[in-house]
């Protein structure tokens, strides 16, 4: 071993890939663009402020902005690659190539995926339960404000070693759920399998500690009243996905060092030899990945029913159905895992047994599709912004649903595993779901976060592009998939489907114009921010404490602990003409920034990329980092502060003016 | 019915008096699910030597390799530092600083004993050629037992640090709530480690 390996293991100048003249553009525009954002954040001296104000605060708040920003990023990213796969399909035919090799088109496909589920899905819901939790059940924070940040700098800890891999080295090229032996060392010698580990070992601590950290919030911090079926639905659905969280992410923990030992050590789980057996793999991963589809929707059905009761004026239809089905599904997920591999052969009783119980879980989920349709039965009906992303969801996420049913049946997913409709199934759910109920979520809780509405119009452009762009890019793939075309293909011989890549790239291109549009609407909404201003703190007429203090709420969230009586609790308080204290406020207590959050995680994505490059010593030097680091975190015993008297005084008695001011 | 009743007189809807969460309200709860979590990770480590437990790809077995003398010591060395830890907390209970370090350190020691043997067993195996490289049967073990072991380590290496935390600061609430922590890892490692005692080394040598 010579001194440069010594010091720099495998990376050498090689590892850029100057041949790659797309990834060498990207590069390009990536330095530049952040040389321009380095340099405008220096010139303005923001540095200090985001480190005061933002990176190492614990208020919930900030973190849940930061994860919906982050979430947000990679979003751009994952759509980036997603429209070069269309580009390359709908090229790649009579004799074309396209314009990506198998190389670089192998990378992009597992990027999309892996981007998309675990540093856009994830962030975007995790921000989400952390920005409106506490605020639903009455609370000042969570239960453990230094996990939450710390939670959330590990997930961009993994966001920065998938993106680090766009540039230095390669990312997987094994499908998002990295299958051995192709995972292996003897098939997948290169990074990026290790990019894979890491990226994700990193950036699953992060998702365990948040999803304890929030169940205890929600055990614990509860307004007094509020009992468990007085919970907001979102807080409900919250507390099951959070649940899943820290009964699945272990598992992918677990998983991903037995295959990272598998790389690294020389042992032999997974291997072909010595007695491995890959299968295990595919059973484990599943075991977690099933359970991760949930924990990505179960909170979108929570947003979903607020939105529905807020915008038709009611009362939620069935909320203790809402509860158990809910429940339900939750215990559920555990047990679905093998319809993923039917064509593995596990056998017609193993695979009976596991095709019904997938289908099993529709019927909770129709429930509560009924429940959604019965509360807006009769109701007064506001087709607002998120109102719309609803019912569209409604309709998509049904046909979804039932795609997902037909796979459910054996035989027939013997003839469609693997095939493109089984991908058109999954983004039918997932576009549908999830996506469209963060766009319900945007749309509903901006006003409470930044205390001015979103803009309509655009937001209306953005609504049908999606609608449009959705079918017209996923529908073609369902056909696709019933003549038999399977996915993560890169050229085709047969010229007669060639018409059906073009609908679905023409397809993906709507959808570009959608995401533009939501980005002009944001940008748009905070120029025209005066115009749309909401003071009230209840711009929707809304029905659950997060409405009950201003928008934005104040840093303690409410300067007097509510008292709940019901499900709808700030409905209620409406409905009795509930009168806002204006006297007798105290100091509160609250807990304190720090910056050990962002140090650790820094050392552990550095300790990450170190392994990925088997720069040994770096690797050592920053685990040692890490351990001393959290010790020295323990010998902080002072964590909180309180907020004068004088302070929330003030900020209430601000509060008291802009209302009244609204009033007269 | 209760809202028809509570909406007849006046509803209070906010608490006069900021009310007091004592602090570390929610560590009891928010550790036990680390267990919990933890104890999946161990699920996982059983299940994979359930599975690839009998794959011995032509290499030595169970009952080639375990030397269960050696293992009933090892095992004997951690079921006792479990109980001095558990003298530890009483003593803590009753406010004695120096007992609770006194049986914090004779935890260490018999939890580095452990530790001491489980190495110097791993490093006969490896001289002997029973590697974690030489079948899938050696990989799970090595996994699971070096799993195991890994924890003992960490939490020898907490147990250090509460015990400076103690001598600086004494038994304050907050180093009391940290030795409670320590303590249900400390047990839940026991536990973990009967069912290797059990699952790994006795019926391994049976089958």
């Amino acid at each position: 071993m010579t001194t440069t390996q010594m010091i720099f293991g495998r990376l050498t100048w090689d590892a850029f890939p100057w041949h790659e003249p797309i990834v060498v553009a990207t590069f390009v525009a990536v330095v530049l663009g952040g040389a321009a954002v380095v340099a405008a954040l220096t010139y303005f001296r923001l540095w200090g402020y985001l480190w005061k104000e933002w990176f190492t605060s614990v208020d919930h708040k900030k973190i849940g902005i930061m994860y919906m920003v982050l979430g947000l990023i990679m979003f751009l990213r994952g759509f980036a690659d997603a429209v070069m796969m269309r580009l390359q399909q709908a090229l790649a035919f009579n004799g074309s190539e396209g314009y990506l090799n198998a190389h670089h088109y192998d990378q992009v496909f597992t990027a999309h995926g892996v981007i998309m589920i675990f540093f856009v899905a994830m962030p975007f819901i995790t921000g989400l339960m952390n920005y409106i939790v506490p605020l639903q059940i009455g609370a000042r924070d969570v239960s453990f404000p230094f996990l939450n940040n710390f939670s959330f700098w590990m997930t961009t800890g993994g966001a920065v070693l998938v993106m680090c891999s766009l540039f230095l080295g390669e990312f997987a090229q094994t499908g998002w759920l990295a299958y051995p032996p192709l995972s292996g060392i003897a098939y997948s010698p290169a990074t990026g399998v290790d990019y894979y580990i890491w990226a994700l070992q990193v950036a699953g601590v992060g998702t365990t500690l948040s999803g304890i950290n929030l169940i205890a919030t929600i055990v614990k911090m509860r307004a007094p009243g509020m009992s468990l079926m007085k919970m907001p639905v979102f807080t409900w659905t919250s507390l099951c996905a959070n649940i899943l969280i820290v009964a699945s992410f272990p598992i992918l923990t677990a998983t991903l060092v037995l295959l990272s030992l598998d790389r690294y050590a020389g042992t032999a789980f997974f291997t072909n030899d010595f007695g491995g057996n890959p299968m295990m793999y595919v059973n484990l991963i599943w075991i977690w990945g099933h359970p991760e589809v949930y924990i990505l929707i179960l909170p979108l059905f929570g947003v979903f029913s607020e939105v529905t009761s807020t915008f038709s004026g009611k009362r939620l239809f069935g909320y203790t159905s809402m509860v158990y089905a809910t429940c339900c599904i939750m215990v559920l997920s555990y047990l679905v895992w093998l319809h993923h591999f039917f064509t593995m052969g596990s056998g017609a009783s193993v695979n009976s047994f596991f095709g019904i119980t997938t289908m099993i879980i529709s019927i909770p989920t129709g429930a509560k599709l009924f429940n959604w349709l019965f509360t807006m039965y009769r109701g007064k009906i506001r087709f607002e912004l998120p109102m719309m992303w609803t019912v569209a969801f409604m309709l998509t996420f049904t046909v979804g649903g039932m795609t997902g049913v037909l796979l459910a049946v054996p035989p027939a997913d013997f003839v469609l595993h693997n095939s493109l409709f089984l991908i058109a199934h999954f983004h039918n759910v997932i576009i549908g779901g999830v996506l469209f109920g963060l766009f319900a979520a945007i749309n509903y809780w901006w006003p409470k976060a930044f205390g001015f509405k979103l803009n309509v119009f655009w937001g209306k452009v953005s609504f049908w592009c999606w609608q449009v762009g959705f079918w017209l890019a996923f529908a073609p793939l369902y056909i696709l998939g019933l003549m038999g075309v399977t996915r993560r293909m890169r050229v085709f011989d047969d010229p007669s489907i060639h018409i059906w890549f073009i609908i679905a790239a023409i397809g993906a291109a709507i959808i570009a114009a959608g995401i533009g549009a939501m980005l002009v609407q944001f940008a748009v909404s905070i120029w025209k921010r005066e115009e749309l201003k909401d003071v009230s703190g209840d711009p929707w007429n809304g029905r659950t404490l997060e409405w009950a203090t201003s928008s934005p709420p104040p840093e303690y969230n409410f300067a007097f602990t509510p008292v709940v009586y019901d499900t709808d609790t700030w409905a209620d308080m409406k409905r009795n003409n509930y009168q806002r204290p204006l006297s007798g406020y105290q100091p509160i207590h609250m807990p304190s920034s720090t910056g050990a959050g962002v140090i650790l995680a820094g050392l552990a994505t550095l300790c990450g990329f170190a392994l990925i490059w088997y720069i040994w010593w770096l690797a050592g030097l920053s685990f040692v980092g890490i351990v001393a680091v959290a010790i020295g975190h323990t010998f902080n015993y002072k964590r909180d502060f309180h907020i004068p008297q004088d302070v929330v005084t003030r900020t209430e008695e601000e509060r008291t003016r802009t209302l009244a001011a609204l009033g007269a | 019915m209760s809202s028809t009743t509570a909406t007849m007189e006046p509803r209070a809807y906010h608490l006069p008096e900021e009310p007091h969460l004592h602090e570390g309200h929610s560590t009891n709860l928010g550790f036990w699910m680390y267990l919990m979590s933890d104890c999946l990770i161990f699920a996982i480590l059983f299940a994979t030597y359930a599975v690839l437990g009998g794959s011995y790809a032509g290499g030595p077995g169970p009952k080639d390799l375990f030397d269960l003398p050696l293992v009933a010591l090892n095992t004997a060395m951690l079921l006792f530092s479990s109980i001095t830890y558990g003298f530890a907390m009483l003593a803590m209970e009753k406010n004695r600083t120096s007992a609770t370090q006194g049986w914090l350190f004779v935890t260490l020691l018999f939890g580095g004993a452990f530790l001491f043997i489980e190495l110097y067993e791993f490093h006969h195996l490896i001289l002997e050629g029973a590697g974690p490289w030489r079948s899938a049967f050696l990989s799970s073990f090595f996994t699971l037992v070096g799993t195991h072991g890994l924890h003992v380590t960490f939490g020898s290496i907490w147990l250090v640090t509460l015990m400076v935390q103690v001598a600086k600061k004494g038994l304050i609430p907050a180093n009391k709530r940290r030795l409670m922590c320590l303590s249900m890892f400390w047990h839940f490692l026991d536990v973990i480690w009967i069912g290797v005692f059990t699952f790994v080394y006795l019926m391994g040598v049976l089958r």
